[in-house]
């Protein structure tokens, strides 16, 4: 007797509550107190005025954010058989580029496979001249292009690739490369008398900026720094980011930390032209707790979106360059500068905080530039080492066989290799033939790496992991 | 009710087995092994006396259920020959059996056994024809259903899947395939089970026994009225129900006729009766002859939607990276067997050429041959992958002996082959650059690098191989960077020796 009003009594409860429930929702519809909105439209994804930094030779009005042409999307030419730059789709992001305030475009003649600078030249074309900046470098890298002629040539080329007939902004590109970094200067650019050549024709206007690209050895930095007065650099392009600030030597002995770098630009005021903001999206793609700690700052926000707002905090930063390959990388690179937040100190400190965090993670230090491709025995260099960090950052590195996880990190390390990279361009093929290695700017001892990696596999693949210690 | 059993087990068996012939990732085979190891011939190679006494009194007791039931290709007679029922009822008659056929046949299987002659055998046994059939016609869309599947998972990020590549490791087996499954299975539609009467060793061998079997289907006279209808549906055409007799040794014991029987005249019963030969009068098989043209059309069929396939899953990739060339198999004087095989002598005694190694074989490394001399037996070359020291399938499979079961240490000190130089292709020699791949990737360490220049340390190095410790396992060969042939391959060994 007693359950069953028991039972009565709970079951006219739960009426009331369903009813006072449906009052609630009922007032919710009808009061302004909570607002649902339709994300997509709504949500802020409209950016605002691009934020420009002022050239103090030229006057130039520059937008902070620069387009980097290194990282054109590819697609299949019509027989299937070979790859073309995807002119269709370039000039849609040009297009979107410029009509959001972006001026700068960063290009080389050796970037995409040598294709970049008619493909950027081809989409610029369709706009009024004064509406953009076009940089473009002398990239004489091989000793074949060391002479004047050779390197006079790829400078007179790249006119006719761009289809312009004067250069805003002429880079020495990547000083300080090779083995020895003063000695290849002198090479390239002093003693055939290239340099004095484009100092003649920066007087003469053809070359509206001139600068130098920087990687490697900082005495060819320093060099060229203290002889200011003679050569009167428009400005330099340096690789900056919240993690090579303090650790770029520390990953790599033979960088520069940025903060060097920097500051010896802005002690000159010689502007500042940023690449490598986001290190080859490996600020971007960075392991769960980093996403986490920087999403909780700011849930709305990419985590690239921080590097970038870092890299324009700086005020002697004339631009920021970023190889925009997708629409999506532009679009979220506009928001964080439409117009820029600067970073305040507390936020910049919170940067390098995470920097000291990541750096623990032995990624290698790739930024899938592609410099050091193609490898005559056909490895997929980039592909393995971005394999490698991937499974990094994803803890599915294999550690050892009693490992809770090691069956899915063995398989996804395993399986994900054969899937990102065919197996007659893996790390087994590498002869160490080292004809990469000069190439890097990030100075990677590439064989030695894919070497170890190869090794790695070997062990995973044999389940002897326990002997790799 | 013994029908439906029948049919139950059988089909058991038939998945089983052509999941063995699939399964390229051979984790099945842990739980589905038995399937091969309890077939007839492999039982009889293996020398497994348990299952052949097994087998013989299985027959002694219930007469041929092994062809009903366990011979997944008696079952895959059955089913196709299924779907010839529906086009005709009753389609079936009494034929007396075809004893040349049957016994010259089994004769030859006979000298090919004791003769040591694998390829004849291999063509004769029915397991090894189902397994070539299964593995070249049908394991194809098995692995291109597999790719589709990874393919989604790649793009889920997923790693429950991932995708195997596709060629065709012998286009005379996949033509033999197409011909044997054409053949058998026009043979199956027309007549039921002919194949197993006339030309299957295995079924002459087995209907021996089965004349004596204490089990058998019986007619009762009493309550036969010879309305005929057993021997319309009976697919061994052994039933001459004029005469109220069964042939036992033809009787697969299937059980259709006891079902079909409205009068229940047909009992399976324990019932020893005296065997009266039947006299055979002698007919030619029909069909056989006048369908060779549309077999031969299906074969093209067969044949060109293979080379479809092929060039869809082997597309080249990346232009932007340097073109790899295709290695070619270099010229081995002495061809490569598995470890564990032993040497030639043995895998050519033993091999039925089933193809279950070369089904599993994770590293594309065994594919059969094509020379008469050891005909549809594994082969190892290394094109397309090498033979890893972390991989004993093919041991683990092989139901026949053919192929030993080995464990890892074992397989790390058989000797199958030795790594030959060839100066020519060495890149450091060709190229100029310094190379080293084979010695970096010798599982045993009996590769060590030696001045190119004798006495001049500073010279570019060149690989000296130590025959000694050499396995044979090809890895040098597959890694060497000279294309489309290696500068270092290896020679077989005819005789596998310790190391």
């Amino acid at each position: 007797m007693g359950k069953e009003n028991i039972d009565r009594r709970s079951f006219l409860k739960r009426l009331g509550l369903g009813a006072s429930a449906a009052g609630l929702t009922l007032a919710g519809c009808g009061n302004s107190g909570k607002k649902i909105i339709d994300g997509g439209g709504s949500n802020n994804s409209e950016p605002g005025e691009m934020t420009y930094r002022i050239n103090p030779t030229t006057g130039d009005k520059v937008s902070i954010l620069g387009y980097g042409c290194m990282r054109w999307p590819w697609k299949e030419t019509k027989d299937g058989e070979k790859e073309e730059i995807d002119q269709e789709e370039v000039n849609k992001l040009i297009d979107h580029a410029i009509a959001h305030g972006v001026n700068y475009f960063d290009t080389s003649p050796a970037y995409c496979r040598g294709l970049s600078e008619t493909a950027t030249g081809i989409a610029l074309k369709r706009h009024p001249r004064e509406k953009f900046f076009i940089a473009t470098k002398l990239s004489n890298f091989s000793p074949k292009t060391w002479s004047r002629e050779e390197s006079l040539k790829m400078y007179h080329n790249s006119f006719k690739k761009l289809q312009v007939d004067y250069i805003d902004y002429l880079l020495l590109h990547g000083v300080g490369m090779g083995s020895d970094g003063m000695e290849e200067f002198r090479q390239r650019y002093i003693d055939n008398g290239v340099l004095d050549y484009l100092l003649k024709e920066r007087e003469a206007g053809r070359i509206r900026n001139l600068g130098f690209s920087y990687h490697g050895d900082v005495a060819v930095f320093d060099y060229l720094l203290a002889n200011q007065d003679k050569y009167k650099w428009d400005f330099v392009q340096i690789q900056h980011n919240y993690v090579d600030w303090h650790h770029a030597k520390e990953m790599n002995p033979r960088n520069t930390n940025a903060e060097y770098l920097y500051d010896e630009l802005d002690k000159r005021k010689i502007p500042a032209v940023i690449m490598e903001p986001l290190l080859g999206g490996r600020l971007s793609n960075v392991p769960d707790h980093i996403v986490a700690r920087l999403k909780e700052r700011a849930p709305e926000r990419s985590v690239a979106s921080w590097a970038f707002r870092y890299a324009g905090t700086f005020p002697n930063v004339l631009t920021v360059l970023s190889g925009m390959t997708y629409m999506e990388h532009l679009e979220d690179n506009l928001m964080s500068y439409c117009p820029l937040k600067p970073l305040n100190e507390e936020e910049i400190k919170f940067l390098y905080d995470t920097a000291d965090l990541m750096v623990q993670y032995p990624t290698i230090a790739c930024n899938d530039c592609k410099y050091c491709m193609p490898c005559p025995y056909g490895i997929d260099i980039p592909a393995i080492l971005l394999h490698y960090n991937k499974c990094v950052n994803q803890g599915n590195i294999p550690q050892n066989a009693q490992h809770p996880d090691y069956k899915k990190q063995r398989q996804a390390f395993l399986i994900g290799y054969d899937r990102s990279v065919p197996k007659l361009r893996q790390a087994s093929h590498c002869i160490a033939c080292g004809q990469c290695e000069p190439h890097c700017p990030q100075n990677i001892k590439i064989p030695e790496r894919l070497h170890a990696i190869d090794a790695f596999v070997e062990k995973v693949k044999q389940n002897k992991l326990e002997e790799l210690a | 009710m013994l029908r439906k059993i029948r049919i139950t087990l059988g089909l058991i068996f038939f998945i089983g087995a052509t999941l063995l012939f699939l399964d390229f990732t051979g984790a099945i085979h842990a739980w589905l092994g038995w399937i091969a190891k309890v077939q007839f011939l492999p039982a009889v190679f293996a020398v497994n006396v348990g299952i052949i006494v097994g087998l013989v009194a299985l027959t002694l007791l219930f007469g041929r259920v092994y062809c009903s039931v366990i011979c997944p290709m008696g079952v895959l007679q059955d089913i196709i020959a299924k779907f010839g029922k529906w086009s005709k009822k009753n389609r079936y008659s009494f034929s007396p059996a075809l004893n040349a056929w049957r016994y010259t046949l089994f004769g030859v299987m006979i000298l090919a056994i004791v003769f040591g002659i694998g390829s004849i055998v291999g063509m004769l046994a029915p397991y090894s024809s189902f397994g070539r059939i299964v593995h070249n016609l049908f394991g194809p869309i098995w692995i291109l259903g597999n790719n589709v599947l990874a393919g989604f998972a790649e793009r889920m990020e997923s790693y429950t899947f991932y995708s195997r590549e596709l060629w065709v490791k012998s286009w005379i087996l996949f033509t033999i395939s197409a011909v044997t499954l054409t053949a058998i299975g026009i043979l199956a539609w027309k007549n039921g089970r002919t194949y197993c009467n006339s030309i299957c060793p295995v079924g002459t061998f087995l209907g021996f026994l089965s004349r004596y079997s204490l089990y058998r289907p019986t007619i009762e006279l009493a309550k036969c009225n010879s309305c005929g209808l057993c021997a319309r549906n009976c697919k061994s055409a052994c039933i001459d129900s004029k005469a109220h007799k069964i042939d036992y040794s033809r009787c697969v014991s299937c059980m259709d006729c006891v079902s079909k029987c409205h009068k229940q005249a047909i009992k399976y019963t324990y019932k020893r009766v005296k065997v009266e030969s039947l006299e055979p009068a002698m007919e030619t098989v029909k069909s056989e002859v006048n369908d060779s043209s549309r077999r031969n059309f299906l074969g093209l069929m067969a044949f060109v939607g293979g080379t479809a396939l092929m060039d869809a899953a082997e597309k080249t990739v990346d232009g932007g990276l340097a073109v790899i060339e295709d290695k070619k198999i270099p010229t081995r004087n002495k061809h490569i067997s598995p470890p564990g095989s032993k040497g030639h002598v043995n895998i050519a005694s033993r091999c039925t050429g089933c193809q279950l190694c070369v089904t599993v074989c994770p590293n594309h490394v065994l594919r059969p041959s094509g020379n008469l001399e050891n005909f549809m037996h594994p082969v190892a070359s290394y094109e397309r992958g090498y033979c890893r020291p972390e991989c004993t399938k093919c041991s683990e499979v092989c139901p026949t002996g053919a192929i030993q079961k080995i464990d890892l240490a074992e397989k790390s000190s058989i000797q199958i082959g030795r790594a030959q130089w060839i100066k020519e292709n060495c890149i450091p020699l060709t190229d100029g650059v310094s190379c080293g791949n084979c010695e970096r990737h010798c599982p045993v360490g009996a590769i060590q690098m030696i001045a190119s220049v004798s006495g001049d340390d500073e010279s570019l190095k060149i690989p000296a191989v130590d025959t000694e410790k050499c396995i044979g396992c090809g890895a040098c060969e597959h890694l060497c960077p000279s294309r489309p042939f290696s500068a270092i391959y290896v020679e077989g060994n005819e005789k596998h020796r310790l190391v």
